[in-house]
Protein backbone atom coordinates (compact mmCIF):
# COMPACT_ATOMS: atom_id res chain seq x y z
CA UNK A 1 0.00 0.00 0.00
CA UNK A 2 0.98 3.46 -0.69
CA UNK A 3 1.40 6.64 0.92
CA UNK A 4 -1.77 8.22 0.50
CA UNK A 5 0.30 11.70 0.92
CA UNK A 6 3.19 11.38 -1.10
CA UNK A 7 2.09 8.76 -3.45
CA UNK A 8 5.86 7.53 -3.17
CA UNK A 9 6.72 5.64 -0.03
CA UNK A 10 4.59 2.37 0.86
CA UNK A 11 2.50 3.28 3.70
CA UNK A 12 3.50 2.73 6.99
CA UNK A 13 0.86 4.52 9.78
CA UNK A 14 -2.27 3.69 9.49
CA UNK A 15 -4.55 6.32 10.99
CA UNK A 16 -8.07 5.97 11.75
CA UNK A 17 -10.13 9.30 13.27
CA UNK A 18 -13.40 9.79 13.89
CA UNK A 19 -14.60 12.71 12.32
CA UNK A 20 -18.46 13.78 12.82
CA UNK A 21 -19.21 10.44 13.81
CA UNK A 22 -17.56 8.84 10.93
CA UNK A 23 -14.65 6.73 10.39
CA UNK A 24 -12.30 7.57 7.57
CA UNK A 25 -8.51 5.92 7.60
CA UNK A 26 -5.65 7.28 6.18
CA UNK A 27 -2.70 5.39 5.25
CA UNK A 28 0.79 7.55 5.84
CA UNK A 29 4.46 6.63 4.89
CA UNK A 30 6.98 7.35 7.87
CA UNK A 31 7.93 10.43 6.73
CA UNK A 32 4.39 12.32 5.96
CA UNK A 33 2.91 10.58 9.04
CA UNK A 34 5.67 12.21 11.00
CA UNK A 35 5.35 16.01 9.21
CA UNK A 36 1.50 15.75 10.30
CA UNK A 37 2.93 15.24 13.78
CA UNK A 38 1.29 11.81 14.47
CA UNK A 39 2.05 9.61 17.16
CA UNK A 40 1.49 6.52 16.77
CA UNK A 41 -0.66 4.50 19.87
CA UNK A 42 2.27 2.33 20.53
CA UNK A 43 4.49 5.07 21.05
CA UNK A 44 2.34 7.25 23.15
CA UNK A 45 0.35 4.31 25.54
CA UNK A 46 4.22 3.01 25.89
CA UNK A 47 5.31 6.18 27.17
CA UNK A 48 6.11 5.64 31.00
CA UNK A 49 4.86 8.59 32.81
CA UNK A 50 7.15 7.68 35.93
CA UNK A 51 9.65 8.09 33.85
CA UNK A 52 8.38 11.72 32.67
CA UNK A 53 8.29 12.78 36.04
CA UNK A 54 11.33 11.68 36.71
CA UNK A 55 12.99 13.30 34.11
CA UNK A 56 11.14 16.41 34.81
CA UNK A 57 12.12 16.14 38.86
CA UNK A 58 15.95 15.63 37.27
CA UNK A 59 15.91 17.60 34.37
CA UNK A 60 14.42 20.85 36.36
CA UNK A 61 17.31 19.84 38.65
CA UNK A 62 20.20 18.88 36.73
CA UNK A 63 19.45 22.90 35.56
CA UNK A 64 20.37 23.77 39.08
CA UNK A 65 23.58 26.15 39.10
CA UNK A 66 26.53 23.63 39.54
CA UNK A 67 28.19 26.02 42.86
CA UNK A 68 25.73 25.03 44.76
CA UNK A 69 26.12 21.79 45.02
CA UNK A 70 27.82 21.42 47.85
CA UNK A 71 25.55 23.58 49.93
CA UNK A 72 24.29 21.36 52.86
CA UNK A 73 20.66 21.33 54.50
CA UNK A 74 21.71 21.87 58.20
CA UNK A 75 18.79 19.90 59.58
CA UNK A 76 19.86 16.53 57.56
CA UNK A 77 22.76 17.18 56.06
CA UNK A 78 21.28 16.31 52.35
CA UNK A 79 22.85 18.59 49.17
CA UNK A 80 21.22 19.35 45.85
CA UNK A 81 24.05 17.17 44.37
CA UNK A 82 21.73 14.18 46.68
CA UNK A 83 19.04 15.89 45.37
CA UNK A 84 20.16 16.10 41.81
CA UNK A 85 20.85 12.17 42.30
CA UNK A 86 18.15 11.00 43.93
CA UNK A 87 15.20 13.15 42.62
CA UNK A 88 14.40 13.83 46.62
CA UNK A 89 14.63 15.86 49.50
CA UNK A 90 16.49 14.93 52.64
CA UNK A 91 13.76 16.66 55.15
CA UNK A 92 11.27 19.23 55.24
CA UNK A 93 14.00 21.76 56.33
CA UNK A 94 15.85 20.98 52.76
CA UNK A 95 12.69 22.91 51.65
CA UNK A 96 14.07 26.25 53.58
CA UNK A 97 17.54 25.72 53.18
CA UNK A 98 17.30 25.57 48.85
CA UNK A 99 14.31 27.95 48.94
CA UNK A 100 15.22 30.03 46.33
CA UNK A 101 16.35 26.62 43.95
CA UNK A 102 12.75 24.51 44.85
CA UNK A 103 10.97 27.88 43.99
CA UNK A 104 12.37 27.62 40.61
CA UNK A 105 11.54 24.01 39.84
CA UNK A 106 8.33 24.12 41.54
CA UNK A 107 7.35 27.01 39.10
CA UNK A 108 8.44 24.52 36.57
CA UNK A 109 6.68 21.27 37.54
CA UNK A 110 3.37 23.21 39.07
CA UNK A 111 3.43 26.21 36.90
CA UNK A 112 3.20 27.91 40.27
CA UNK A 113 4.76 27.69 43.84
CA UNK A 114 2.22 29.20 46.00
CA UNK A 115 0.13 26.38 48.07
CA UNK A 116 -3.61 27.40 47.87
CA UNK A 117 -4.86 24.45 49.61
CA UNK A 118 -6.00 23.27 53.11
CA UNK A 119 -3.75 25.20 55.20
CA UNK A 120 -2.27 22.78 58.05
CA UNK A 121 -4.13 23.65 60.91
CA UNK A 122 -3.12 21.03 63.37
CA UNK A 123 -2.19 22.12 67.10
CA UNK A 124 1.58 21.83 66.45
CA UNK A 125 3.47 24.80 64.68
CA UNK A 126 4.45 24.36 61.25
CA UNK A 127 7.77 24.21 59.85
CA UNK A 128 7.63 27.92 58.80
CA UNK A 129 6.20 29.22 62.12
CA UNK A 130 9.04 28.08 63.64
CA UNK A 131 10.92 31.68 63.14
CA UNK A 132 14.45 31.81 63.18
CA UNK A 133 16.36 34.33 65.27
CA UNK A 134 18.57 36.86 63.46
CA UNK A 135 21.69 35.31 65.00
CA UNK A 136 20.34 32.08 63.60
CA UNK A 137 20.44 33.50 60.05
CA UNK A 138 23.73 35.25 60.39
CA UNK A 139 25.16 32.19 61.25
CA UNK A 140 23.89 30.64 58.40
CA UNK A 141 24.89 33.78 55.92
CA UNK A 142 28.28 33.61 57.24
CA UNK A 143 28.52 29.82 56.23
CA UNK A 144 26.62 30.36 53.28
CA UNK A 145 29.41 33.05 52.54
CA UNK A 146 32.03 30.91 52.75
CA UNK A 147 30.77 27.51 50.71
CA UNK A 148 30.20 30.48 48.17
CA UNK A 149 26.26 30.06 48.05
CA UNK A 150 25.97 33.33 47.28
CA UNK A 151 21.98 32.94 46.09
CA UNK A 152 21.20 31.24 49.38
CA UNK A 153 23.39 33.85 51.01
CA UNK A 154 21.45 36.88 49.09
CA UNK A 155 18.35 35.24 50.78
CA UNK A 156 19.45 35.13 53.97
CA UNK A 157 20.80 38.84 53.84
CA UNK A 158 16.98 39.72 52.38
CA UNK A 159 15.53 37.96 55.26
CA UNK A 160 17.84 39.06 58.03
CA UNK A 161 17.08 42.65 56.78
CA UNK A 162 13.10 42.03 56.93
CA UNK A 163 13.66 41.34 60.19
CA UNK A 164 15.30 43.98 61.25
CA UNK B 1 1.39 -17.75 54.76
CA UNK B 2 1.63 -15.75 58.36
CA UNK B 3 -0.73 -13.44 57.56
CA UNK B 4 -4.79 -13.35 56.82
CA UNK B 5 -5.73 -11.18 54.59
CA UNK B 6 -8.96 -11.59 56.05
CA UNK B 7 -7.30 -9.20 59.01
CA UNK B 8 -8.29 -6.40 56.91
CA UNK B 9 -12.19 -5.17 56.66
CA UNK B 10 -13.78 -6.98 53.24
CA UNK B 11 -10.23 -8.04 52.06
CA UNK B 12 -9.77 -4.14 51.09
CA UNK B 13 -12.16 -5.07 48.09
CA UNK B 14 -15.16 -3.17 48.27
CA UNK B 15 -14.00 -1.11 45.57
CA UNK B 16 -14.55 -4.12 43.42
CA UNK B 17 -18.06 -4.57 43.54
CA UNK B 18 -19.22 -2.43 40.75
CA UNK B 19 -21.73 -0.42 42.72
CA UNK B 20 -20.35 2.90 41.93
CA UNK B 21 -21.21 5.29 39.50
CA UNK B 22 -19.88 4.48 35.59
CA UNK B 23 -19.14 1.00 37.46
CA UNK B 24 -18.83 0.09 33.79
CA UNK B 25 -16.33 2.10 32.51
CA UNK B 26 -14.86 3.12 35.77
CA UNK B 27 -13.40 0.49 37.86
CA UNK B 28 -12.52 2.17 40.46
CA UNK B 29 -11.25 6.38 42.03
CA UNK B 30 -8.26 6.35 44.67
CA UNK B 31 -7.43 9.64 46.30
CA UNK B 32 -4.47 9.82 48.31
CA UNK B 33 -2.69 12.84 50.40
CA UNK B 34 1.10 12.46 51.13
CA UNK B 35 2.09 13.77 54.86
CA UNK B 36 5.29 13.94 56.44
CA UNK B 37 6.27 15.02 60.20
CA UNK B 38 8.10 18.04 60.56
CA UNK B 39 10.87 16.62 62.74
CA UNK B 40 11.85 13.65 60.69
CA UNK B 41 13.45 13.23 57.75
CA UNK B 42 12.11 11.68 55.05
CA UNK B 43 12.71 8.33 54.10
CA UNK B 44 15.26 8.44 51.71
CA UNK B 45 17.42 9.67 54.48
CA UNK B 46 15.75 8.08 57.26
CA UNK B 47 17.66 5.21 59.44
CA UNK B 48 15.28 2.34 61.00
CA UNK B 49 15.12 4.13 64.48
CA UNK B 50 13.97 7.16 62.38
CA UNK B 51 11.06 4.60 60.43
CA UNK B 52 10.49 3.76 64.36
CA UNK B 53 9.34 6.73 65.55
CA UNK B 54 7.46 7.66 62.67
CA UNK B 55 5.30 4.45 62.60
CA UNK B 56 4.74 4.59 66.89
CA UNK B 57 3.12 8.06 66.34
CA UNK B 58 1.11 7.53 63.95
CA UNK B 59 -0.45 4.47 65.14
CA UNK B 60 -0.86 6.70 68.18
CA UNK B 61 -2.54 9.32 66.05
CA UNK B 62 -4.98 6.53 64.26
CA UNK B 63 -6.14 5.29 67.23
CA UNK B 64 -7.50 8.64 67.88
CA UNK B 65 -8.95 9.27 64.77
CA UNK B 66 -13.07 8.51 63.63
CA UNK B 67 -11.79 6.25 60.83
CA UNK B 68 -9.22 3.89 61.82
CA UNK B 69 -9.01 3.96 65.91
CA UNK B 70 -9.58 -0.02 65.43
CA UNK B 71 -8.01 -0.79 61.87
CA UNK B 72 -5.73 -3.81 61.86
CA UNK B 73 -1.80 -2.44 61.64
CA UNK B 74 0.38 -5.02 58.72
CA UNK B 75 3.87 -4.71 59.28
CA UNK B 76 4.93 -4.78 55.53
CA UNK B 77 8.54 -5.42 56.95
CA UNK B 78 7.61 -8.54 58.54
CA UNK B 79 5.80 -10.28 55.48
CA UNK B 80 7.31 -12.66 52.73
CA UNK B 81 7.90 -11.33 49.26
CA UNK B 82 4.27 -13.32 47.92
CA UNK B 83 2.30 -11.61 50.92
CA UNK B 84 3.53 -8.24 50.18
CA UNK B 85 2.64 -9.56 46.29
CA UNK B 86 -0.79 -10.04 47.42
CA UNK B 87 -1.55 -6.72 49.29
CA UNK B 88 0.00 -4.63 46.10
CA UNK B 89 -2.08 -6.88 43.67
CA UNK B 90 -5.08 -5.43 45.80
CA UNK B 91 -3.93 -2.45 45.04
CA UNK B 92 -4.29 -2.30 48.97
CA UNK B 93 0.03 -1.31 49.10
CA UNK B 94 2.22 0.56 46.33
CA UNK B 95 4.96 -1.17 44.54
CA UNK B 96 7.17 0.97 46.45
CA UNK B 97 6.00 -0.13 49.84
CA UNK B 98 6.07 -3.55 48.74
CA UNK B 99 9.27 -3.37 47.47
CA UNK B 100 9.06 -5.86 44.54
CA UNK B 101 11.22 -6.56 42.12
CA UNK B 102 14.66 -5.12 44.13
CA UNK B 103 15.90 -7.48 46.63
CA UNK B 104 13.66 -7.68 48.61
CA UNK B 105 14.51 -6.17 51.68
CA UNK B 106 11.47 -4.00 53.02
CA UNK B 107 12.00 -0.87 54.74
CA UNK B 108 11.79 -1.10 58.48
CA UNK B 109 8.45 -0.45 59.89
CA UNK B 110 6.68 -0.27 56.88
CA UNK B 111 3.26 -0.65 57.28
CA UNK B 112 -0.39 -0.50 56.39
CA UNK B 113 -3.20 0.77 58.68
CA UNK B 114 -6.87 -0.15 57.05
CA UNK B 115 -10.17 -0.29 57.73
CA UNK B 116 -11.04 -1.25 53.98
CA UNK B 117 -11.69 2.02 52.10
CA UNK B 118 -9.42 4.30 53.67
CA UNK B 119 -6.28 3.57 55.06
CA UNK B 120 -2.46 5.14 55.58
CA UNK B 121 0.63 3.41 54.32
CA UNK B 122 2.92 4.38 56.51
CA UNK B 123 7.23 5.03 55.35
CA UNK B 124 6.63 4.89 52.10
CA UNK B 125 8.37 8.04 49.73
CA UNK B 126 6.41 9.98 51.91
CA UNK B 127 6.44 9.07 56.33
CA UNK B 128 2.33 8.86 55.54
CA UNK B 129 0.30 8.07 52.56
CA UNK B 130 -3.39 8.49 53.08
CA UNK B 131 -5.97 6.73 50.75
CA UNK B 132 -9.12 5.90 49.81
CA UNK B 133 -10.40 4.14 47.51
CA UNK B 134 -13.76 3.61 46.05
CA UNK B 135 -15.75 1.62 43.46
CA UNK B 136 -16.63 3.60 40.86
CA UNK B 137 -16.15 7.27 39.75
CA UNK B 138 -16.47 8.51 43.10
CA UNK B 139 -13.60 11.71 43.40
CA UNK B 140 -15.80 13.95 45.90
CA UNK B 141 -17.14 10.74 47.92
CA UNK B 142 -13.23 9.76 47.96
CA UNK B 143 -12.14 12.87 48.95
CA UNK B 144 -14.27 13.53 51.73
CA UNK B 145 -13.57 10.44 53.34
CA UNK B 146 -9.86 10.92 53.22
CA UNK B 147 -10.50 15.12 54.26
CA UNK B 148 -11.34 13.84 57.53
CA UNK B 149 -8.84 11.27 58.36
CA UNK B 150 -6.26 14.04 57.20
CA UNK B 151 -7.98 16.81 59.46
CA UNK B 152 -8.32 13.98 62.70
CA UNK B 153 -4.52 13.22 61.82
CA UNK B 154 -3.29 16.29 61.72
CA UNK B 155 -4.39 17.23 65.14
CA UNK B 156 -2.48 14.84 66.60
CA UNK B 157 0.59 15.20 64.30
CA UNK B 158 3.36 17.69 63.64
CA UNK B 159 2.94 18.12 59.90
CA UNK B 160 5.52 19.56 57.33
CA UNK B 161 3.58 22.69 56.14
CA UNK B 162 5.79 25.87 54.63
CA UNK B 163 3.39 28.66 53.94
CA UNK B 164 4.20 29.15 50.33
CA UNK B 165 4.98 25.45 49.30
CA UNK B 166 2.31 23.86 51.52
CA UNK B 167 2.78 20.39 52.39
CA UNK B 168 6.07 19.39 52.05
CA UNK B 169 7.21 15.84 50.43
CA UNK B 170 10.19 14.12 49.40
CA UNK B 171 9.85 14.71 46.22
CA UNK B 172 8.98 18.17 44.96
CA UNK B 173 6.20 16.79 42.56
CA UNK B 174 3.92 16.24 45.38
CA UNK B 175 4.26 19.21 47.32
CA UNK B 176 1.51 21.48 47.96
CA UNK B 177 -1.83 19.80 48.61
CA UNK B 178 0.15 16.48 48.55
CA UNK B 179 -2.51 15.31 46.51
CA UNK B 180 -2.53 12.98 43.41
CA UNK B 181 -6.72 11.43 42.94
CA UNK B 182 -6.84 8.36 39.74
CA UNK B 183 -9.37 7.18 38.58
CA UNK B 184 -9.11 3.99 36.92
CA UNK B 185 -10.78 3.46 33.19
CA UNK B 186 -11.93 0.82 30.84
CA UNK B 187 -11.20 2.56 27.53
CA UNK B 188 -11.56 -0.45 24.82
CA UNK B 189 -13.57 1.86 22.41
CA UNK B 190 -10.93 4.15 22.11
CA UNK B 191 -8.00 1.97 21.83
CA UNK B 192 -9.97 -0.04 19.09
CA UNK B 193 -10.91 3.10 17.15
CA UNK B 194 -7.12 4.18 17.42
CA UNK B 195 -8.34 7.66 19.07
CA UNK B 196 -6.99 7.01 22.77
CA UNK B 197 -3.47 8.46 21.94
CA UNK B 198 -4.99 11.47 20.41
CA UNK B 199 -7.26 11.37 23.84
CA UNK B 200 -3.70 10.91 25.97
CA UNK B 201 -2.08 13.41 24.38
CA UNK B 202 -4.76 15.91 24.92
CA UNK B 203 -5.05 15.16 28.97
CA UNK B 204 -1.56 15.37 29.35
CA UNK B 205 -1.71 19.31 27.77
CA UNK B 206 -4.56 19.96 30.10
CA UNK B 207 -2.09 19.11 33.01
CA UNK B 208 -3.41 15.21 33.50
CA UNK B 209 -1.76 11.89 33.36
CA UNK B 210 -1.95 8.55 32.99
CA UNK B 211 -0.75 5.17 34.49
CA UNK B 212 -0.70 1.34 33.84
CA UNK B 213 -3.39 -0.57 36.01
CA UNK B 214 -0.84 -0.78 39.34
CA UNK B 215 -0.24 3.11 39.16
CA UNK B 216 3.17 4.88 39.04
CA UNK B 217 5.61 2.47 36.53
CA UNK B 218 3.58 0.18 35.25
CA UNK B 219 2.40 -0.50 31.72
CA UNK B 220 -0.80 -0.34 30.01
CA UNK B 221 -2.69 -3.94 30.34
CA UNK B 222 -6.12 -4.90 29.71
CA UNK B 223 -7.46 -1.20 28.41
CA UNK B 224 -7.04 -0.10 31.76
CA UNK B 225 -6.01 3.21 32.54
CA UNK B 226 -5.46 5.43 35.65
CA UNK B 227 -5.62 9.40 34.83
CA UNK B 228 -4.66 11.44 37.31
CA UNK B 229 -3.63 14.84 38.56
CA UNK B 230 -0.03 15.65 37.55
CA UNK B 231 0.21 19.09 39.30
CA UNK B 232 -0.08 19.46 43.11
CA UNK B 233 0.67 23.09 44.06
CA UNK B 234 -1.08 26.24 42.65
CA UNK B 235 -4.20 24.96 43.12
CA UNK B 236 -7.09 24.05 45.93
CA UNK B 237 -7.75 20.20 46.62
CA UNK B 238 -11.16 21.27 45.52
CA UNK B 239 -9.93 22.55 41.88
CA UNK B 240 -7.94 19.74 41.22
CA UNK B 241 -10.44 16.77 41.94
CA UNK B 242 -13.04 19.42 39.82
CA UNK B 243 -10.21 19.21 36.78
CA UNK B 244 -9.97 15.55 36.92
CA UNK B 245 -13.61 15.07 36.99
CA UNK B 246 -14.66 17.35 34.50
CA UNK B 247 -11.76 15.89 32.07
CA UNK B 248 -12.71 12.10 33.15
CA UNK B 249 -16.37 12.59 32.29
CA UNK B 250 -15.38 13.99 28.84
CA UNK B 251 -13.18 10.77 28.55
CA UNK B 252 -16.32 8.90 29.24
CA UNK B 253 -18.50 10.46 26.96
CA UNK B 254 -15.33 9.91 24.11
CA UNK B 255 -15.43 6.29 24.91
CA UNK B 256 -19.28 6.23 24.62
CA UNK B 257 -18.94 8.16 21.60
CA UNK B 258 -16.53 5.27 20.21
CA UNK B 259 -18.66 2.53 21.59
CA UNK B 260 -21.06 3.70 19.44
CA UNK B 261 -19.33 4.28 15.84
CA UNK B 262 -17.82 0.86 16.17
CA UNK B 263 -21.27 -0.65 16.63
CA UNK B 264 -23.00 1.06 14.24
CA UNK B 265 -20.19 0.58 11.46
CA UNK B 266 -18.80 -2.98 12.41
CA UNK B 267 -21.17 -4.54 14.37
CA UNK B 268 -20.02 -8.23 13.40
CA UNK B 269 -15.67 -7.54 14.04
CA UNK B 270 -17.09 -5.93 17.46
CA UNK B 271 -19.34 -8.92 18.36
CA UNK B 272 -16.78 -11.70 16.99
CA UNK B 273 -14.10 -9.85 19.33
CA UNK B 274 -16.43 -9.48 22.26
CA UNK B 275 -17.53 -13.74 21.94
CA UNK B 276 -14.14 -14.92 20.79
CA UNK B 277 -12.70 -13.46 24.24
CA UNK B 278 -15.53 -15.14 26.12
CA UNK B 279 -14.74 -18.32 24.55
CA UNK B 280 -11.32 -18.56 25.11
CA UNK B 281 -11.52 -17.07 28.89
CA UNK B 282 -14.36 -19.94 29.07
CA UNK B 283 -12.59 -22.56 27.96
CA UNK B 284 -8.67 -22.14 27.25
CA UNK B 285 -6.29 -24.85 29.49
CA UNK B 286 -3.71 -22.33 29.88
CA UNK B 287 -4.09 -18.66 30.42
CA UNK B 288 -0.73 -15.93 30.52
CA UNK B 289 -1.57 -12.89 33.39
CA UNK B 290 -1.80 -10.31 30.07
CA UNK B 291 -3.93 -12.45 27.91
CA UNK B 292 -6.40 -12.61 30.77
CA UNK B 293 -6.58 -8.99 31.10
CA UNK B 294 -6.46 -8.89 27.46
CA UNK B 295 -9.49 -11.22 27.09
CA UNK B 296 -10.84 -9.51 29.86
CA UNK B 297 -11.60 -6.35 28.37
CA UNK B 298 -13.15 -7.78 25.41
CA UNK B 299 -15.64 -9.33 27.89
CA UNK B 300 -16.39 -6.25 29.64
CA UNK B 301 -16.97 -4.23 26.43
CA UNK B 302 -19.43 -7.10 25.45
CA UNK B 303 -21.23 -6.53 28.89
CA UNK B 304 -20.94 -2.89 27.69
CA UNK B 305 -22.54 -3.13 24.90
CA UNK B 306 -25.19 -5.12 26.13
CA UNK B 307 -24.04 -8.35 23.98
CA UNK B 308 -23.34 -10.40 26.79
CA UNK B 309 -25.93 -10.75 29.92
CA UNK B 310 -24.90 -13.68 31.69
CA UNK B 311 -22.03 -12.31 33.73
CA UNK B 312 -21.80 -9.04 36.24
CA UNK B 313 -19.35 -6.28 35.73
CA UNK B 314 -18.25 -7.54 39.68
CA UNK B 315 -17.53 -11.14 38.34
CA UNK B 316 -15.16 -9.71 35.78
CA UNK B 317 -12.98 -6.98 38.80
CA UNK B 318 -13.46 -10.34 40.33
CA UNK B 319 -11.00 -12.11 38.02
CA UNK B 320 -9.06 -8.76 37.37
CA UNK B 321 -7.96 -9.40 40.90
CA UNK B 322 -7.68 -13.00 41.52
CA UNK B 323 -6.12 -14.32 38.01
CA UNK B 324 -3.11 -12.50 39.64
CA UNK B 325 -0.25 -14.67 40.62
CA UNK B 326 -0.09 -14.10 44.33
CA UNK B 327 -3.66 -14.27 44.57
CA UNK B 328 -3.65 -18.39 42.70
CA UNK B 329 -1.07 -18.89 44.66
CA UNK B 330 -2.87 -18.08 47.80
CA UNK B 331 -5.88 -19.70 46.85
CA UNK B 332 -3.84 -23.13 45.64
CA UNK B 333 -1.52 -22.87 49.13
CA UNK B 334 1.89 -22.88 47.42
CA UNK B 335 4.03 -21.34 45.18
CA UNK B 336 4.17 -21.96 41.38
CA UNK B 337 5.76 -21.55 38.59
CA UNK B 338 4.84 -19.64 35.30
CA UNK B 339 3.49 -22.79 33.29
CA UNK B 340 1.84 -23.79 36.13
CA UNK B 341 0.14 -20.58 37.02
CA UNK B 342 -1.63 -20.71 33.63
CA UNK B 343 -2.99 -23.52 34.05
CA UNK B 344 -4.21 -22.56 37.27
CA UNK B 345 -5.58 -19.43 35.93
CA UNK B 346 -7.78 -20.88 33.27
CA UNK B 347 -8.73 -23.58 35.60
CA UNK B 348 -9.58 -21.10 37.93
CA UNK B 349 -11.14 -18.37 35.36
CA UNK B 350 -13.83 -21.14 33.91
CA UNK B 351 -15.05 -22.12 37.27
CA UNK B 352 -15.72 -19.07 37.94
CA UNK B 353 -17.25 -18.07 34.67
CA UNK B 354 -19.45 -21.41 35.04
CA UNK B 355 -20.43 -20.71 38.75
CA UNK B 356 -21.40 -17.38 37.31
CA UNK B 357 -23.44 -18.81 34.69
CA UNK B 358 -25.62 -21.31 36.50
CA UNK B 359 -26.51 -18.96 38.74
Amino acid sequence: MQCDQCGERPAAVHLTQIVNDSVTTVHLCEKCAAEKGVQTGATVAKFPLSDFLASMGKGASTQLPMGDDAAECQSCGGTLQDFRDSGRLGCPECYRAFASHLRDLLRRLHGSSQHVGELYTGSHRAVDEVAPTVADLRDQLRRAVETENFELAADLRDRIRVIE
Amino acid sequence: MTFDINLVPDGGMSWLDASGPDGNIVLSTRVRLARNLDDQPFTVRSGSEDNQVVLDQVERASRASRQLHDAPLIRIDHLQANERQLLHERHLISRELAELGDDGKVRTAAALLTDGSVGMMVNEEDHVRLQCLKSGFSLEEAYSDLERLDADMGAQLAFAFHEEFGYLTSCPTNAGTGLRASVLIHLPGLVLTKEIAKVLQGLSQVGLTFRGLYGEGSEVVGNFFQLSNQTTLGKSEGELLEHLGDMVRKVIEYEQQARHVLQRDAPTVIADKVWRAYGLLKYARSLSFEETMNLLSGVRLGVGLNLISDISVYTLNKLLIFAQPAHLAMSEGRELGDSELAVVRAAYTRQLLEEEATR
